[in-house]
């Protein structure tokens, strides 16, 4: 067998140790980040959830001011965690739209009674087809969409109370 | 390994009562289509689609609600008469590569094609090597 | 009492291995070869000690002990006998002990029995046997202790999860073991032999029953492991190439390859950096394979223990014993370049290109897995799945069913190909019929399924050819092995290559009373009850399935489960076996308009897949018990075979040569 052939297993052990080093330095993250940040939402129109508030519709993003978009359910536990951070914001004067994902009417209703509603329209989703259409891959997600109705950013998992002045810059950033 | 072997199951052949919708499934999610080459073509297409929720599962064979919900998905567009490999790009566009198993041959990943020419070129030069210098040694190699 | 008994005897199993290595390591110098003979009997101490260790562990969890802190994680009083067996070794600790116990066991019955090996090379052997297994105890002594206490001592157990009180998944993971750490063995044979210079035919014959035992367990691991995923996920599937998978299917190609390298330097002298190398390999793989399941590194349905600190130390162990072993091949370069000389046309040259094909298909399911994880690396996402690795891995299997059907007819060290054509055109024959048929009546299936068939019907044709012409009852067992084991191939590939193509599926919302076809069968849902069992209660359908026109009708009941604690649902197919396939049925859920989901598969030939599993398993057993019979009946000094030994009283007309 020529020389060269013989250290060759070696050096490929040592291509596979530098793999998997690396795989335990920097683990990749689970998450599956949308591809379609920078790109215009899709064109959508859904059915309202809940009597009280308005259905949604790409129009509704079209208008000139930055807004967030949720994709949340009443069967979704972090979305719990995240009411709170979300009042807050509405209460600093963001605009949220949201969209119920495979939910029924009744369990908006409450989910929304017992934490709070800072919705302006709720469109309901029963196949998760806006989540296909933006690129989300769970609940809850947030997206930032700037008045023309570009993604701008997208916020995977709930939003933290840390991470709200975050959020404020990308609303910011997207006028 | 045992609290994790159970995460394993719980999320392939078990549902976690808990945390679930109550929606009923999609309409196709479990509905095939009437036309059978078009059911064949969308049951091709979902076999090479990677499910978003499970670990490592393609859509054709998840209970997972979302997994239900990319099959109505794809069976609704092939209905109305979508290539398959146009439903694959759309999702491709929204997911990036991850979401397809069938790999495409891009600056990331032309090492998987490589690969095996490499190995057989690798192969011959290796065999080669060890006859002819055993012929070259005399005769019966 | 117990548990501190069994820590300090683990202790001293300990001790023992250090003593094995250091004094093993010392006997090989010129000044330290009187204690040569002292090493053996260490060895074979610490092998009983890691067992009884390991049997405590057990009474352990039979005695549901519940201060010890392992059998109150993963035990229960309540569970049934042979799941709290089982429970040992379903854990992160218990598999870390059954390893070592492997190991141990491995190395003291190496040290007991085997007597033809060079005396300097056997305590190599077994100094390096106690050097890897050192790492392992260390792991296992330092962080991952099975006897730790529990203070106070829980009221109950944890581990009552029905999920996990199923046989298959009881007994997949330990025949996978003992398959992965029997070829630790192999591997310190390698070091061994590469350490004293001493790479010949008597420590190939010393090394291939071991590496034979160990194939069988892992081959039979793999076939249980695919068949437990068949009826128990609901969807038919049966390889999925996930990476734990696949972490299973790498060691088991470098033992195949080794098996057949081993063989022919025990006899023919030839192939001896192959047979090095690859059994490095094969057990590198196994390690490599317990890291990417404990390490977390990688997505699976199969993630284990997910714990990077354990992958970090892992990571360190193989870096010292893959590295050093590889090294070591590589200074000692010379011990392996000498051997029997063959042409490339000959049963050597055939069984070289079979190792590399092998070695081929390694390459590419290794880059495959490993893929996502260096793209993550550079910031992008890709999934390699079933749509890369079969196609793939095709190109290097195909050729090498064509030599698994020509080798076993070919002469040793060059064979000049006229018999070989005569024999090989009824296997060609078969497989071009085969091709008109299903191209014919097939249908629309794709090419790979349909090259799957034609292959395997030439392929069980050919595996059979060495029998030919030869008196059956006086044939050598390890030849009747070989001819089984290559028919399990082309059975199991039969099977998979059947369900690819004529795999029929119906989906449908069914009302009670209603019936649906699928494939040949005619089945109608006559109703859904509510049932209950032990842990758990049911919705459970009742089907009535008939052939064709047939008036026999077999009742299929699949059920939809709920377990109380914790709250799961599963669901149990309910499977029909025929001659000609399967017939599967599960149960969904029940619509808003009182339809049922019900999901039928008509899977055609699919059982076929397990058979050749087992068979494969079979041949090797048969080879196994066959060769060492032949080896205790031939106490003598182990000799090169001639090239041409006469088989039988009625030798092969065409002067066909013996594997012998």
């Amino acid at each position: 067998m020529k020389h060269w052939a013989i250290w060759l297993p070696l050096a490929l052990f040592g291509l596979l140790f530098a793999v998997f080093a690396s795989g335990l330095i920097a683990p990749g993250d689970r998450t599956i980040a949308s591809q379609m940040i920078g790109k215009p939402l899709p064109d959508f129109d859904l059915p309202q959830a809940v009597p009280d508030r308005p259905a949604l519709a790409k129009a509704d993003f079209t208008g000139g001011k930055p807004k967030l978009l949720n994709v949340f359910a009443s069967w979704c536990v972090p979305c719990i965690a995240e009411a709170p951070v979300l009042a807050e914001l509405a209460k600093a004067g963001v605009e949220i739209d949201g969209v119920a994902i495979r939910d029924r009417t009744a369990d908006v209703q409450q989910f929304l009674a017992r934490n709070g509603n800072p919705y302006t329209r709720i469109g309901r989703d029963d196949v998760s087809k806006i989540q296909f259409d933006l690129g989300s891959s769970g609940v809850p997600e947030t997206f930032v969409i700037n008045g023309k109705g570009i993604i701008t950013y997208q916020h995977i998992g709930e939003i933290r109370a840390d991470q709200v002045p975050m959020i404020l810059q990308k609303l910011k950033e997207a006028q | 390994m045992i609290r994790a072997l159970i995460l394993f199951l719980s999320l392939t052949l078990a549902v976690p009562v808990a945390a679930q919708d109550s929606l009923p499934p999609a309409p196709y999610a479990y509905r095939q289509l009437e036309d059978p080459a078009k059911e064949k073509a969308a049951q091709d297409l979902m076999m090479t689609l990677r499910c978003l929720t499970c670990q490592s599962q393609s859509i054709a064979d998840s209970d997972a609600p979302m997994a239900g919900d990319m099959r109505n998905q794809v069976r609704e567009r092939i209905a109305r008469g979508e290539d398959p490999e146009a439903i694959r790009a759309w999702l491709i566009e929204r997911y990036g590569d991850w979401v397809s198993y069938e790999p495409r041959v891009t600056t990331m990943t032309w090492p998987l094609f490589a690969a095996p020419v490499v190995l057989l070129l690798l192969a011959a030069v290796i065999v080669r090597k060890r006859f002819t210098r055993a012929r070259a040694q005399g005769g019966k190699g | 009492m117990i548990a501190e008994i069994a820590l300090a005897i683990l202790w001293l199993a300990a001790a023992l291995a250090v003593l094995q290595l250091g004094l093993g390591s010392y006997a090989l110098t010129t000044r330290g070869a009187e204690f040569l003979r002292a090493v053996r009997p260490i060895a074979v101490v610490q092998g009983l000690l890691v067992a009884v260790a390991f049997a405590l562990l057990i009474v352990l969890f039979l005695r549901t002990d519940l201060s010890v802190k392992l059998v109150a994680a993963n035990s229960h009083s309540l569970k049934p006998l042979i799941y709290k067996i089982a429970g040992a070794w379903g854990n992160h600790e218990g598999s870390m002990l059954l390893w070592v116990t492997v190991m141990g066991l491995a190395g003291g019955f190496v040290a007991l029995l085997e007597r033809r090996l060079n005396e300097r090379t056997m305590v190599a052997t077994l100094a390096g046997q106690a050097f890897v297994s050192l790492g392992f105890y260390a792991f296992m002594l330092f962080s991952s202790n099975p006897f730790e206490r529990l203070n106070p001592a829980p009221v109950e157990g944890n581990g009552l999860n029905p999920l996990l009180q199923d046989p298959g998944l009881a007994f997949h993971p330990p025949t996978l073991y003992i398959g992965y750490v029997g070829l630790s063995i192999a591997f310190s044979f390698a070091v061994g032999a590469l350490i004293t210079r001493d790479v010949g035919p008597a420590f190939a014959r010393a090394m291939r029953p071991w590496v034979m035992g160990a194939w069988i367990f892992l081959t039979l691991g793999i076939t249980a492991g695919s068949w437990w995923a068949y009826y128990e996920l609901g969807w038919g599937g049966w390889w999925f190439w996930d990476p734990v998978e696949n972490a299973s299917l790498m060691p088991w190609l470098a033992a195949t390859a080794l098996l057949h390298s081993v063989s022919v330097l025990a006899t023919r002298g030839a192939l001896k950096a192959w047979t090095v190398m690859l059994a490095v390999v094969a057990f590198s793989m196994s390690m490599v394979g317990t890291f990417l399941v404990r390490s977390g590194i990688l997505t699976s349905v199969h993630a284990f223990a997910v714990d990077p600190e354990r992958g970090s130390f892992i990571l360190t162990l193989l870096a010292i014993y893959i590295g050093g072993a590889l090294a070591l091949f590589g200074l000692r370069a010379s011990t392996v370049t000498e051997g029997a000389k063959f042409h490339l046309f000959s049963r050597e040259g055939s069984l070289v290109m079979n190792n590399v094909l092998l070695v081929g298909v390694l390459g590419i399911v290794l880059m495959g897995t490993l893929y996502p994880l260096v793209t993550e690396a550079f910031g992008t996402k890709v999934s390699v799945g079933p749509p890369y690795f079969n196609p793939v891995s095709a190109i290097f299997v195909f050729p090498m069913l064509v030599i698994m059907a020509a080798g076993p007819l070919m002469r040793w060290r060059q064979d000049n190909g006229r018999k070989l054509t005569n024999l090989l055109a009824v296997p060609a024959l078969v497989a071009a019929a085969t091709l008109a048929l299903v191209v014919v009546f097939g249908g629309d299936i794709g090419v790979l399924p349909l090259l799957g068939l034609v292959f395997a019907a030439g392929l069980a044709v050919a595996s059979v050819l060495p029998l030919w012409k030869r008196n059956l009852r006086r044939t050598p067992a390890h030849i009747w092995g070989m001819v089984i084991a290559h028919l399990g191939i082309a059975v199991a590939l039969a099977g998979m290559a059947s369900e690819s193509a004529f795999n029929t599926e119906k989906l449908v919302a069914s009302e009670i009373g209603q019936s649906h076809t699928v494939g040949p069968w005619t089945i109608e849902l006559q109703g859904v009850r509510p049932i209950a069992g032990a842990n758990w209660t049911a919705l459970e359908a009742r089907l009535v399935a008939r052939y064709g026109d047939s008036n026999v009708q077999t009742v299929l009941n699949p059920q939809a489960r709920m377990f109380a604690s914790p709250p799961t649902a599963t669901s149990e197919a309910a499977l029909l076996t025929r001659w000609n396939g399967q017939l599967y049925a599960v149960l969904g859920e029940e619509g808003d308009d009182g339809r049922w989901q019900l999901r039928l598969w008509w899977k055609p030939f699919v059982p076929l897949i397990w058979y050749g599993g087992l068979l494969v398993g079979l041949g090797g057993v048969l080879s196994l018990v066959g060769r060492t019979a032949r080896d205790l009946r031939r106490k003598g000094e182990p000799e090169l075979e001639p090239a041409s030994e006469p088989a039988a009283p009625k030798p092969a007309a065409g002067g066909q040569e013996a594997l012998a």
